[in-house]
């Protein structure tokens, strides 16, 4: 722990130069509630820390002349629920980063950490994934970007190369009659890790699902598309055999571990649960709006 | 190794201090500062009993470096006070019983304190998940909540 | 005696340490400091089982910063043939409980400890030590402990005449259980486990000490009793408790955990090695891991009774974990489970267990609320057979002022049934349910307990009061001993100071503990109070030239008895301390005893609950909890004790319990994943006082602190059966266990 070195860039080429150059063990700090608890539980020993939160395009917050949105990596939560339209566009993408521990820890906490720490049971990765996100990531090589769905590689990896920093978030334009909803469970009210978390974003037109697009979160060793799912739902009314169709299909997505948070039978059975509670909420707000 | 300067803001007064780059801000606050009244329930964010704000925004401090309040306002339980006036929180609780052993208390009111300046006029629900992040093993929670609602009260009250 | 008019008796006056705490200047044991200090840190064992072979820790010593190091050789042995009680512990399982000796006997054992000039420094060091184990088979639950091919912990534990992992066994017997079950027209018979829980403290241990070269030893922690942290440390160093002195700092909770120690000894060898005073603070993970959660049991209950619902019989098996060591709580399991009942049969039977998990350490009310559990969960049956509602039952078979309970005594005047009778009138049982709501009900007892304590009360030059007491303040204890002293003196409750003393400043106390920091510090500061009462009217008496016993003392002033006696104008308190030399020195008196007359304190809870078919979340939405607290002289730390009782109990009831991994690790060491109850968890936990005063006590006052844990573990299970129209036998009741058992109902 006694060689750690710590820098706050304020340019996002200075900040990718010296994570490249800082190798295997350089890290980057944003909301610091995943890497902070890392480093004092002896699982990480970075040797450099690049604090990125300096850096005006990972935390800004732009939505295009098409109503597409752009969020900075390290957006915290509770400025994200802050800006006056994000949380009418994507609610349920904000409701997901919102969930994630304690009002203390979503003032701090990023999407972008969220889905850099690569845990299965993230909470904005299913709410992501459903809403069709797209990250922008920036290397020695220069920038790309990739579906959301493609970051994950597995339990504390990502498919990021070596030396690339997250950027930021594209969210789509969305068509009218759309809306989106993240539900999790969790055995207490708060603060708990995700034993099961579904993410669904929904289009209605005159009552019918024109599309969607469905996730689910901690029932493998990635968060799971499950278009099997979405498949169910396009083209019905969200009527009962529908949902249970789609219910069905995100159970059958499951490959989930007995664990101190759940079961295998529970997780599977849950996210059937949840697919539905999901898709309801999603409704409901378009129906309302 | 050398230390990291930081320059920052603490309750109100410019502060310098040097700190190892793996030192959290609670470390700093407690050891290199003598600012005990934050305190490590478990180091892990899940107690909020090293709770202060950070530019205004509520956050655990032991979530945070101790390097990252450079060019900060840093805002703990030691600065809640005014002199010897308490704020309207802390002479709340004192009057309803709202702690035990107390060691929850300093976050507790940072919490409770970042509640009531974002909204004057929280439910029952909305106190208790605000505080969520704050663990109490002594009171139940019950004086405390019925404390933060009579406080946001008396101060509508105040306001009129 | 001063005619009490509860001017400050049952007010809810601000504390006298509250200013401190809520400003966060209150000093707990992590936040003190000395100069030259240095850090300590423990090395603990990595395998759950292990022989000790030898310890290398010539590497550690060596690294730049290191000031001394401390191994079980540099502790006292206590060895296993001869027991040495001190209080309810055996310093045999001490001085291997805060250093592994011959083997480890839990993962996270301390093996050395070593203190260096930086934290980071103590770390490194610890990694440098080379321990050679003999990796051991280990063992944990309670039914792979008792097996006859189990691992066994200790050669010299025997039972029934061969080694063996039961280290312990008590029973109580009252008339005849046989006869009682065949003369039965109902018997119900049922099996139960728990699971371990923690104290669930938001501090983590700490302590400073400080070593002088002479041994003068000064120790600052976090503990719920100084004079225990004196005896333990001397005992386990050597050093004379004469030339200790033990600081209370205030303590962040404690719930039973801090009756022992962990810290303070090797700190203190680690400091009189290095010459510097050492601080030990545990993290979290150290504190879960290593530290003393309660027993996990497997029970088994047996209730026989008649058809208008008098019980005849009943028997309880209660197996207790003890941890790597000996000493559940057996005792309150045993004799708590059928206390608050009137039952002319009787057999309860409990056996300590030892298995590799950390050592038992008290936890609120030990025993009793893992042995009311399994009884009380019979007793809803026994109603719901017999067609009798559950308070009913309770009330036909309630314990009175005469009845000869199960473990021996018989009761004075209590207040068990009052608290029945109050459950069954309050609105909340009568109120409606909902869809997936149901209703629980329970009760319980705890003994409560006297003892040791002293106290001094003196009066300062400028006429005003000074109370020091002996023990740790956990609750609030301080704001009743003044609202006391001050009912006493006849003086505004402001004017009187009460402080906490150390070893040397105080006499003797017991531990903060058993519910008993109010009866008994109570005691001896009305007693104190009442000998400087007597001093002050001498003094009047003085003045005036007439006889002390023609002086009175009311609302703070010494007044002349009647008429008679002459025509003086009163001396008030100030007065009489600004003339305190002229009339024979200082005001003041102290008194040391040990305090007898407590009696147990019962409690009956109404629970209601909401359950999520769909995910099996149990949530709490409404409880009531009504107890005998004698007279309540801070109602609202009263409440206090009983609400945070209610919310230990909903955590050990629904989310809480030790897992353990293939390896035997705790896999939740930590508030993440040990799930203790959070704000929005809970509803308000309305409390229902009352007041039955103590006649054996000046105050009236009862313990009120533990029994509130007592009744909750069955009023919750009892509400979500009544909610899913099914029974659960263990705990804790979390929605994998719930879905589970509502899938298999379907």
């Amino acid at each position: 722990m006694t060689d750690i070195q710590y820098m706050a860039p304020g340019t996002l080429d200075e900040a990718v130069g010296a994570f490249a150059a800082g190798g295997d063990t350089a890290r980057i700090l944003a909301g610091g509630t995943d890497l902070l608890v890392q480093m004092r539980a002896g699982m990480l020993k970075p040797g450099l820390v690049v604090d990125i939160k300096k850096i005006a395009e990972m935390n800004s917050i732009d939505e295009a002349a098409d109503g597409s949105f752009t969020v900075g990596a390290a957006v915290s939560g509770a400025v994200l629920e802050e800006h006056p339209r994000f949380g009418k566009v994507w609610p349920g993408v904000l409701e997901a980063l919102n969930l994630i521990g304690s009002t203390q820890v979503q003032g701090r906490a990023s999407a972008g950490g969220n889905l850099c720490n690569g845990s299965p049971a993230a909470d904005t990765v299913p709410a992501m994934l459903a809403a069709g996100a797209t990250v922008m990531l920036q290397g020695p090589d220069g920038r790309r970007q990739m579906p959301v769905e493609d970051v994950p590689a597995g339990p504390g990896r990502t498919n990021l190369a070596p030396g690339e920093v997250l950027v930021n978030f594209t969210l789509p334009p969305r068509p009218p009659g759309s809306s989106d909803a993240y539900l999790r469970m969790i055995p207490r009210t708060e603060m708990d890790i995700a034993v099961v978390g579904c993410g669904v974003s929904l289009t209605l037109a005159d009552g019918v699902c024109t599309a969607a697009r469905v996730a689910v979160g901690a029932v493998a060793p990635t968060v799971r598309l499950v278009d099997a799912a979405a498949d169910a739902l396009i083209g019905s009314r969200l009527d009962d055999a529908a949902l249970d169709a789609a219910a069905a299909a995100c159970s059958a997505a499951c490959d989930p571990i007995d664990d101190k948070r759940g079961t295998i039978a529970y997780r599977t059975q849950v996210a059937g649960v949840l697919l539905k509670r999901t898709v309801g909420i999603a409704a409901d707000r378009i129906k309302g709006a | 190794m050398a230390k990291t300067h930081v320059s920052t803001t603490i309750n109100g007064e410019p502060a310098e201090f040097l700190c190892e780059p793996y030192e959290t801000m609670l470390d700093v606050l407690r050891n290199n500062l003598g600012l005990t009244g934050s305190k490590e329930g478990c180091g892990s964010g899940d107690c909020g009993a090293c709770s202060i704000t950070l530019d205004d925004r509520l956050v655990c401090s032991c979530l945070m470096l101790g390097a990252e309040a450079e060019g900060c306002e840093i805002r703990t339980i030691e600065g809640m006070a005014e002199g010897e006036t308490l704020h309207p929180l802390q002479q709340k609780f004192l009057e309803m019983a709202a702690l035990q052993c107390g060691i929850c208390t300093p976050g507790v009111l940072v919490a409770s304190k970042a509640l009531l300046e974002k909204n004057s006029n929280p439910t029952e629900t909305e106190v208790r998940f605000w505080l969520a992040g704050n663990l109490c093993r002594c009171t139940g929670y019950d004086k405390i909540v019925r404390a933060v609602m009579d406080t946001a009260a008396d101060l509508q009250e105040a306001s009129r | 005696m001063n005619e009490m008019s509860n001017k400050w008796i049952g007010q809810r006056t601000i504390r006298p340490d509250g200013a401190e705490k809520v400003t966060g200047s209150a000093t707990f044991a992590a936040d003190t400091a000395m100069a030259g200090m240095i850090w300590g840190k423990v090395l603990r064992s990595p395998h759950a089982h292990a022989r000790i072979r030898g310890i290398d820790t010539s590497k550690a010593e060596a690294l730049p910063g290191v000031k001394a190091v401390v191994t079980a050789a540099d502790i006292i042995d206590f060895p296993v043939d001869t027991p040495v009680p001190l209080g309810i512990q055996d310093m045999r399982w001490m001085c291997r409980n805060v250093m592994a000796r011959e083997k480890a006997l839990f993962h996270g054992h301390p093996v050395a400890a070593i203190a260096a000039t930086t934290e980071a420094i103590a770390a490194e060091a610890c990694a440098l030590i080379e321990v050679d184990y003999e990796v051991l088979p280990w063992v944990i639950e309670i039914e792979d402990a008792i097996k006859d091919d189990a691992p066994i912990l200790h050669d010299f534990v025997e039972f029934d005449g061969k080694p063996s992992n039961i280290s312990g066994k008590m029973e109580h017997k009252k008339g005849d259980v046989a006869a009682g079950f065949a003369g039965a027209e109902i018997v119900i018979e049922r099996s139960f486990t728990t699971r371990p829980v923690h104290q669930g403290y938001i501090e983590p241990h700490a302590c400073l000490v400080s070593v002088a070269a002479d041994g003068k030893t000064t120790i600052w922690s976090s503990s719920q009793g100084q004079f225990m942290v004196r005896a333990m440390t001397s005992m386990l160093t050597d050093i004379p408790q004469s030339h200790i002195r033990a600081i209370p700092a205030e303590i962040g909770g404690g719930f039973g955990g801090k009756t022992i120690i962990y810290l303070e000894p090797l700190a203190t060898i680690l400091s009189k090695k290095s010459g510097r005073p050492v601080k030990m603070v545990m993290n979290r993970e150290e504190v879960m891991r290593a530290t003393g959660p309660t027993s996990g049991s497997t029970s088994t209950v047996k209730i026989g009774a008649r058809k208008d619902g008098t019980i005849v019989a009943a028997e309880g098996t209660f197996y207790l974990q003890a941890g790597g060591l000996p000493g559940s709580p057996i005792r309150g399991a045993t004799a708590c489970s059928f206390a608050p009942y009137d039952i002319p049969n009787v057999r309860s039977l409990g056996y300590d267990v030892v298995s590799n998990r950390s050592k038992v350490a008290a936890y609120r009310a030990p025993g009793a609320p893992i042995g009311a559990y399994p009884v009380e969960c019979v007793l809803d049956e026994v109603a719901e057979s017999i067609g009798m509602d559950p308070l009913e039952l309770r009330l036909k078979n309630a314990a009175k002022e005469g009845t000869k309970a199960a473990h021996g005594p018989v009761y004075p005047r209590i207040g068990y049934v009052e608290t029945v009778e109050a459950a069954l009138a309050h609105s909340h049982n009568k109120a409606p349910l909902g869809k997936n709501q149901g209703r629980g009900v329970a009760s319980g007892f705890w003994f409560n307990a006297g003892g040791e304590s002293s106290a001094q009360v003196n009066i300062t030059e400028d006429g005003n009061v000074v109370v020091t007491t002996g023990h740790p303040d956990v609750g609030g204890s301080r704001a009743s001993i003044a609202n006391i002293t001050a009912e006493l003196l006849g003086i505004d409750y402001k004017r009187v100071s009460v402080l906490i003393g150390d070893t040397a400043t105080i006499g003797f106390s017991n531990l903060t503990g058993g519910s008993r920091v109010l009866f008994a510090s109570g005691i001896v500061v009305t007693q104190s109070t009442e000998k400087v009462i007597t001093s002050l009217r001498e003094r009047a008496a003085q003045i005036w030239d007439i006889d002390a016993d023609a002086v009175t003392w009311e609302n703070g002033e010494a007044r002349p008895a009647g008429d008679n006696a002459g025509k003086f104008a009163p001396l008030t308190l100030v007065e009489l301390a600004d003339r305190a030399t002229e009339t024979g020195g200082p005001i003041g008196a102290g008194v040391q005893l040990n305090t007898t007359g407590a009696e147990g304190g019962f409690a009956t809870h109404i629970c209601d609950v909401e359950v999520d078919l769909e995910l099996g979340i149990v949530r709490v939405i409404r409880y009531t909890s009504f107890q005998d607290v004698g007279q309540a002289v801070h109602p609202s730390y009263v409440e206090g004790q009983m609400q945070g009782g209610v919310a230990q109990g909903i955590g050990w009831a629904l989310n809480e319990e030790y897992i353990f991994d293939k390896d035997g690790h705790m896999d939740n060491p930590g508030f993440l994943d040990y799930r203790m109850p959070i704000f929005s968890d809970l509803p308000m936990l309305d409390t229902v006082m009352i007041e039955i005063p103590n006649p054996k006590h000046p105050q009236g006052v009862r313990g009120v602190g533990e029994v509130p844990l007592v009744p909750p573990l069955a009023a919750i299970r009892n509400a979500v059966s009544d909610a899913l129209g099914m029974r659960f036998y263990s705990l804790p009741m979390s929605p994998p266990a719930v879905l589970e058992a509502l899938n298999a109902k379907s």
